[in-house]
């Protein structure tokens, strides 16, 4: 029953979702069975948008699965943005340095770039919550901000496109080399390699997280970090861990968003979501509606790309924009995030009146199944014991 | 560079910041109401984005400031309602669902404008007191006072109801029972219910109060700026949220850094607009504020302590 239930979980908020998203396109004129075929034809309508989709999930699963283990070790990483960022600005450097450099060798260099670049922003604020008690939250947030501005300044400053200085000033790269070009899997469309690699760093990621000592010392943290201290498990370097592996899967995401763009080149509009389509954001929905299990997180994402990329057919169909896709991941988040006391509730209802018992049990059943037992926020205390509190 | 050394260039620069400082501001107290009862608000932004918009279309469809800030308050009282019930009501995690917030209000608030506007219309600026009929005639030459005037008696309503809010809120936290209420069941619910407080409705209710000042502060910002386009806050109401912390849950520190913002933002466009810095070295000054929260978070982090239960949800059981 409470598997079932746990596996309800997804698909009645994606249920809830598919409701609201009807009524929205009602609502603005137009029948919700034509906007819905538009989003499917949109997304798995032929070969070339099946390899559409399968990329616009590519940075949500690289991310998701990141944000994974972060929240397995109970840090809430909000920092996906500024990491997709730093690793895009590092592998681009490198691209833009050694330009020359056999494919065999600048491909895999350029992706390590990337996941050192997304690694440093990661394991600063993951630092910063260890040792220094500081709110990860914040902390990810300022460096969100601080890497935008980081990426303009470098983009209109010195990695601008030597043809841009004296023309129009498009804050870019130049066209970047085609030794660090995500190699084509199927010719004429988009499908690139970079689909492989998140997949299977999906699976590595799994791998890790229950089949290492590694992992369990991560998921130890996370779910109680008074015992894991107790067992000898440094609470503080597994919390830095975690979120310097987070944020070299958004690195990674970065990556793939500048070597398996067409344009092959980094540009900025000024703001984040310009050039990360709020990837960053998108991936933690992934990442919860997947029940925040790497393997699971795969299926996911592909569902999150296929509605934005149908999403885009809604609009040219229909003229109903997509930002109505944003708008729904929004109502999925809400919902995922509070069907665990309505499906305790529901579940009450049915076994009449056991309600109490069956909540917690559900809860604790849920803490193992779905996601870290330790109140995601409240995971300061790690770092900050309150007897050191003035 | 010397020429920004100027008196009259400095004093317009600082009213500028503190016309700037008024989003921060509004939405950063609002943050604080509701940290102060338990609840963390991560959506802040995505309220602030459905109610700016709410405020710029009120004002395209009936010309009224009022009614546009009236609407923009609306709104975030609505969502408040929201965010109350996840949180408050269905125990919701708190970082988390602020994301769903924001996301939600990111994307309703393109799809409501790309709908209902389409291209970008600008609008009559919220226009400073002294341009008002009414107020107008007292304002007017007080404003006309040299440096004094501009730096005082320049500013729009929302300017003074803002920095009016300052004071408020500190004598509504420490003065009256609601908002010993708030403080109590944000330090210690259990507590506060043993005494006889609702915890469920003393935090609702400091959640609607927070969004509300969420939703007048993204009003201000679109009313201010005259336009409303996607994503038009680009991030200020995650500032919002760290300036809390930032002001250690006290409104006085948090306009503090509200200002801090404001000062770095106004300075900055003033550099750009006298060729004093280029435009990417525009973009290294933008870090600053960030930069300057960081370190200050790492130096108060353990000197400081926020309500012992925020982001614990409450149960009886």
């Amino acid at each position: 029953m409470k598997r079932v239930l746990g596996a309800s979980v997804p698909l009645g908020a994606a249920l809830l979702a598919f409701v609201l998203g009807s009524l929205m396109i009602l609502a603005l004129g137009e029948n919700p069975i034509a906007g819905g075929s538009a989003i499917i034809e949109g997304a798995f309508g032929s070969g070339d948008r099946l390899a559409v989709t399968a990329v616009r999930a590519t940075p949500l699963l690289l991310v998701g699965i990141g944000i994974t283990i972060a929240f397995r070790a109970s840090v809430i990483n909000i920092g996906g943005e500024g990491q997709i960022i730093a690793g895009a600005l590092l592998s681009t450097i490198v691209a833009l340095a050694i330009p020359d450099t056999p494919k065999i060798i600048l491909l895999p260099l350029v992706m390590v770039a990337g996941m050192v670049g997304g690694g440093i922003w990661g394991a600063i604020p993951g630092a910063l919550k260890a040792y220094a008690a500081v709110n990860e939250i914040l902390s990810t947030v300022m460096l969100n901000i601080v890497a935008v501005q980081l990426m303009n300044y470098l983009l209109r400053g010195p990695m601008i496109d030597p043809i841009e200085v004296d023309g129009s000033r498009i804050p870019q790269t130049e066209r970047l080399t085609d030794n660090a070009a995500m190699p084509t899997l199927v010719d004429g469309t988009r499908l690139h390699l970079g689909v492989v690699i998140a997949v299977l760093a999906a699976v590595v990621v799994y791998i890790i997280l229950w089949r290492t000592p590694m992992g369990f010392r991560l998921r130890a943290v996370g779910h109680n970090p008074d015992a894991a201290r107790a067992a000898g498990i440094s609470v503080e370097r597994n919390i830095t861990m975690a979120m310097a592996m987070s944020g070299a899967l958004s690195g990674l995401a970065g990556v793939m968003l500048v070597f398996g763009s067409e344009s092959l080149r980094l540009v900025t509009d000024g703001s984040a979501a310009g050039f990360t389509g709020s990837a960053g954001f998108n991936g933690i929905v992934a990442a919860l509606f997947g029940g925040l299990h790497p393997l699971w997180t795969i299926p996911s994402s592909f569902l999150f790309g296929a509605l934005l990329t149908g999403a885009t057919q809604l609009q040219r169909a229909l003229q109903i924009p997509a930002a109505l896709a944003v708008a729904l991941n929004g109502l999925v988040v809400l919902f995922v995030v509070s069907s665990d006391r309505v499906g305790g509730w529901l579940e009450g209802r049915l076994n009449q009146g056991a309600y109490d018992s069956e909540t917690a049990e559900l809860r604790e059943s849920a803490a193992d199944d779905l996601e870290p037992e330790a109140d995601l926020v409240s995971a300061d205390d790690t770092a900050a014991p309150q007897d050191t509190v003035s | 560079m010397s020429e920004f050394f100027t008196l009259s260039v400095l004093i317009a620069t600082f009213a500028s910041a503190v016309r700037l400082a008024v989003p921060y501001l509004l939405a950063a107290l609002g943050e604080t109401i509701g940290q102060r009862s338990g609840v963390l608000n991560l959506g802040v932004d995505g309220v602030m984005l459905l109610s700016a918009f709410g405020a710029y279309y009120a004002v395209i469809e009936t010309g009224s400031h009022l009614l546009g800030i009236g609407v923009g308050l609306l709104i975030g009282v609505f969502m408040g309602v929201v965010y109350a019930v996840v949180t408050v009501n269905l125990h919701a995690k708190q970082g988390i669902s602020g994301i769903g917030i924001f996301l939600f209000g990111l994307g309703f608030s393109d799809l409501l404008s790309q709908e209902l506007v389409g291209a970008i219309q600008p609008i009559r600026k919220l226009p400073s007191l002294a341009d008002l009929p009414l107020v107008g005639g007292v304002f007017e030459p007080l404003e006309d006072i040299k440096y004094l005037g501009e730096l005082l008696f320049s500013h729009n309503l929302m300017t003074y109801i803002a920095f009016a809010l300052v004071p408020a809120v500190t004598w509504m936290l420490n003065s009256t029972t609601f908002g010993l209420n708030i403080k109590a069941v944000g330090e210690n619910p259990q507590a506060a219910d043993s005494l006889g407080v609702s915890v469920e409705r003393t935090r609702f209710a400091a959640i609607m109060i927070g969004n509300a000042l969420a939703g007048l502060a993204g009003a201000t910002l679109s009313l201010q700026l005259g336009v409303f386009q996607q994503n038009l806050t680009n991030g200020l109401g995650f500032i919002a949220v760290a300036l809390v912390y930032f002001g250690a849950w006290r409104a006085k520190w948090v306009m503090a850094g509200a200002m801090l913002y404001g000062l770095v933002t106004a300075t900055r466009l003033q550099w750009q607009a006298r060729d004093i810095i280029p435009n990417s070295a525009s973009d290294l000054a933008a870090m600053t504020p960030a930069l300057i929260t960081i370190l200050a978070l790492v130096l108060l982090a353990k000197r400081v302590r926020g309500p012992a239960a925020l982001t614990k949800p409450f149960s009886r059981h």
